[in-house]
């Protein structure tokens, strides 16, 4: 019943959901994680791109499904937590990409997300949106010291949106035809 | 979820997803729970990917500077020679310094009063997925001895101690780290004060009196007070002071290089390390020419 009303919205507004080859979420998913905690071990300059975070939006934007959408972000987001030791309690990016995964999922439902200037644009402020909600978390479930804003987060932000553009592109060839 | 409009089921899905979440949450506050079995499936699951991965970079660096890196070797050599002749002028002008002998003793004195302790060679394979927590893996874990709260160091400095061992991996939380610490002093005056990590390249010793003198560049090692890190190892260098009151902010930058860790040594004990003392005027031995832990590096397991 949801999906019909869903996809009968998305036929009005001529918006394509996409489909993707079996297992491509799943290999994407697992990549990204490997690579996150893999790479800055010799690349720590590495560590700046949130690599989980870009898949969840990918997926959230070319699936424009609200609740595929924040169930998938909420298990990046949890097997991040798992991943990042026990200094950071499950939950923490859990709670962060569930809400980026819905975001993504609802603007791409009603945005056309294709053309690389829009996807940099959202994946921008995706990435200040994520940290505000860690840092909400932080502060307020965990009453840890953390800043709000940073020129480092934006700078952050700007080369976690570049890198999308090429990932995104990248991650569109596993597309169904 | 059937008398739920549709348009409105997945924010209804979102608020229970999040408020299940902040319960999670909520539930490792109060109860101190790790949430073990998860953190065990997912890293059981990286790992042995992060270990191939690891071994691969390391052939394929190995490859490359034993057959493909030959052609500037002649350059290499001159340059190597002309490397060779300042290090050797500044090997003299080391031995000089009589701070830095001092320093050098104790590190002896580690090798010579902890040879019962064993130790454990273990190369880092991955970091935090995390960027604001600084923990890294090794790729020895329970099976190999190693248990949480265990230290580890490299021949340059303390590095960290362990807060999670799993079957072929351990997880060590770095000196840098927000929640990390460890019991030091100052090399000169001896004044001890807890050195913590803050989430940035520097450390911070926090409760240095306004009214003790430090220096900047100051030696910064290890009290043995936390029970964990035996005396005199290496924790850093001062690197800046600013005044406040009671106590002076004391920035230290560590003694290893914690950004780009390769490999490092786990002190397989959870006993107390005692500093043994040193009989005064005890010649060192002849292998002393191996600087500071480096000896003790060379007589970990393989």
């Amino acid at each position: 019943m949801m999906n019909d009303a869903f996809d009968l919205r998305l036929a009005e507004s001529h918006i394509e959901v996409h489909k993707f080859r079996s297992g491509a979420i799943v290999a994407a998913t697992f990549l990204a994680l490997l690579l996150q905690v893999f790479v800055p071990a010799y690349v720590p300059k590495f560590a700046v791109l949130d690599l989980p975070l870009l898949v969840t939006i990918y997926f959230g934007l070319s699936r424009r499904n609200p609740s595929t959408g924040l169930l998938l972000g909420m298990v990046i987001g949890l097997l991040q937590d798992s991943l990042s030791g026990p200094t950071v309690p499950l939950g923490l990016y859990g709670i962060a990409k569930t809400i980026i995964g819905y975001l993504a999922s609802s603007i791409g439902a009603r945005l056309d997300t294709e053309h690389p200037a829009a996807r940099f644009a959202l994946t921008m402020i995706f990435f200040v949106v994520h940290q505000g909600f860690i840092t909400l978390t932080r502060r307020m479930l965990l009453a840890e010291p953390a800043p709000w804003f940073t020129l480092r987060l934006l700078i952050a932000a700007a080369v976690n949106a570049v890198v999308a553009v090429m990932l995104f592109a990248l991650l569109d060839r596993m597309r169904k035809s | 979820m059937a008398g739920i409009p549709s348009r409105h089921r997945s924010l209804v899905l979102l608020t229970g997803v999040i408020l299940l979440q902040v319960v999670l949450l909520a539930v490792q506050i109060k109860r101190d729970s790790q949430g073990r079995l998860l953190r065990v499936w997912t890293v059981g699951a990286v790992s042995p990917f992060q270990r191939a991965g690891a071994r691969g970079i390391g052939d394929i660096r190995g490859t490359w500077n034993h057959y493909f890196a030959l052609q500037n070797t002649s350059r290499d050599n001159e340059e190597l020679r002309r490397e060779n002749d300042g290090l050797k002028l500044q090997v003299n002008q080391l031995q000089s310094k009589a701070a830095e002998a001092d320093r050098l003793a104790a590190l002896l004195n580690f090798r010579q009063s902890q040879r019962n302790v064993p130790m454990l060679a273990a190369r880092v394979i991955g970091t935090s997925a995390d960027t604001a927590s600084q923990t890294v893996y090794l790729d020895r874990g329970e099976r190999d001895g190693i248990r949480r709260n265990m230290g580890v160091i490299t021949p340059d400095g303390v590095v960290g101690k362990v807060v999670e061992s799993y079957r072929d991996t351990a997880q060590v939380l770095l000196l840098t780290d927000r929640d990390s610490g460890v019991g030091a002093m100052l090399s000169d005056s001896r004044i001890q004060s807890p050195v913590g990590g803050t989430g940035e390249p520097l450390l911070s010793m926090k409760y240095i009196p306004t009214d003790e003198t430090v220096n900047m560049g100051e030696h910064v090692v290890t009290s043995g007070m936390d029970r964990i890190f035996p005396r005199d190892l290496p924790v850093g260098v001062v690197a800046e002071i600013k005044t406040g009151r009671p106590f002076q902010q004391v920035r230290v930058r560590p003694a290893a290089n914690l950004q780009r860790l390769e490999e490092v040594i786990v002190l397989l004990t959870l006993h107390p390390l005692e500093q043994k003392k040193e009989p005064a005027g005890a010649a060192p031995p002849a292998e002393s020419s191996g600087k500071g832990l480096g000896g003790t590096a060379a007589a970990v397991n393989p």
